[in-house]
């Protein structure tokens, strides 16, 4: 009888998170690749993005000013670091407001290591981050349970909806109404941020999460904004909510 | 005399709806659909084919995020093309068209194209001449 029971509740926890897979219309943009490109960033070998994983891995061990490498407070990366980039952007106590990963990565540079800040989309900068973020690799994006961010969250989503620029586009307008559509020959993503810093071969770099919102914004031929501008963090912010229990698949490769 | 009044009636909001779905040339000179149709083909000028196709069989990788503008022609007059080329927000302002003759309304556009509409008079009468060329 209780064996039954269990068959019974197994079942339906089965059925349940079978439907929820089924029902979840999500895509994120290495499913929209083809066959080649999932190789190319499947096998780190190949991903370009690992050159600059490795570059991370080097500085996370690198002495700074302080006398101080990430490594000293942080330990080995590949335990310490397991799933923090999907909890970012998170609200910092430390700086009083919420900051993406780049940002923490920066604050850990100027109050711990009294090091320079890396500037936005500097090799440095990558590195680090892409070294971190694939440590999340697998991980289910986890934006924090945090009120002090629903204001940003809020404020990225009616920037989503925002029509901008000389041609008058929101993002929601490619992003959600016409995503798996083609524009000209690329297929519209539906804009889950579950792969960076990404390199795009269009770039033929690695970049961030901004650089890519700035490379739509410019498309819309709206005045990008600048990289340190709290715009980007608001979209940043909204975009992992709406990934959120997306699997991170960074250092993605994306066309 | 009541009879022709309800006409009169009758004829004004179809008049109305007639007006606001066309407007009329914006040089009053006819377009070249040859210079239209090298239009709607580049990718930085007319935009056209990022989210069209046309029957423009040399250029690859058309978007399909809105209609084929094949047969565009046989669909609508040249008068009601401008208007869709131009704004066409007038008639659904939902619409995912960018407004090629329209510089109000518009939000953070940026510098090197304040003030300015995507494409100018002359370039709308040579798109619209060689989408009304394009019949079925």
């Amino acid at each position: 009888m209780t064996g039954l029971r269990l068959a019974a509740v197994l079942l339906a926890v089965f059925a349940a998170s079978f439907a929820l897979a089924q029902g979840d219309p999500r895509r994120s943009g290495y499913r929209e690749m083809g066959p080649a490109l999932q190789k190319m960033q499947d096998d780190d070998a190949a991903n370009p993005a690992m050159l600059f994983v490795q570059a991370g891995a080097a500085a996370w061990a690198e002495k700074a000013a302080a006398g101080k490498s990430c490594a000293d407070c942080h330990g080995d990366a590949t335990a310490s670091m397991k799933g923090v980039a999907a909890r970012y952007p998170a609200f910092s106590a430390e700086a009083g407001k919420p900051i993406d990963l780049e940002g923490r990565i920066n604050l850990c540079r100027t109050t711990h290591q009294q090091a320079e800040a890396l500037a936005p989309e500097s090799d440095g900068l990558l590195a680090l981050s892409a070294y971190v973020a694939l440590q999340s690799r697998g991980q289910p994006i986890a934006p924090p349970d945090d009120a002090r961010l629903s204001n940003l969250r809020a404020e990225g989503a009616e920037l989503y909806k925002r029509r901008q620029g000389q041609l008058n586009l929101s993002c929601a307008n490619c992003h959600d109404d016409h995503a798996g559509r083609k524009l000209a020959g690329a297929t519209i993503p539906q804009g889950h941020p579950t792969g960076y810093p990404i390199y795009r071969l269009e770039w033929q770099a690695l970049g961030s999460l901004k650089r890519r919102l700035r490379n739509c914004v410019i498309g819309m031929r709206a005045e990008p904004w600048s990289y340190d501008a709290a715009d980007y963090l608001a979209l940043e912010s909204f975009l992992m909510q709406r990934a959120k229990g997306m699997a991170m698949d960074a250092p993605g490769v994306r066309p | 005399m009541s009879r022709a009044l309800a006409a009169l009636l009758l004829l004004l909001p179809g008049a109305a709806v007639a007006q606001q779905d066309s407007m009329p040339s914006l040089t009053g000179k006819p377009g070249d659909p040859a210079r239209g149709r090298a239009i709607v083909a580049n990718r930085t000028v007319g935009l056209c084919l990022l989210c069209h196709g046309a029957p423009i069989p040399e250029e690859r990788f058309q978007g399909n995020l809105a209609p084929s503008l094949a047969g565009a022609g046989s669909r609508a007059t040249p008068d009601q093309l401008r208007l869709r080329v131009a704004d066409a927000a007038r008639l659904n302002p939902d619409t995912i068209m960018p407004p090629y003759y329209r510089v109000d309304g518009l939000t953070r556009v940026a510098r090197s194209f304040q003030g300015k509409t995507i494409l100018t008079a002359e370039q709308i009468e040579d798109v619209v001449a060689y989408l009304a060329s394009l019949k079925d």
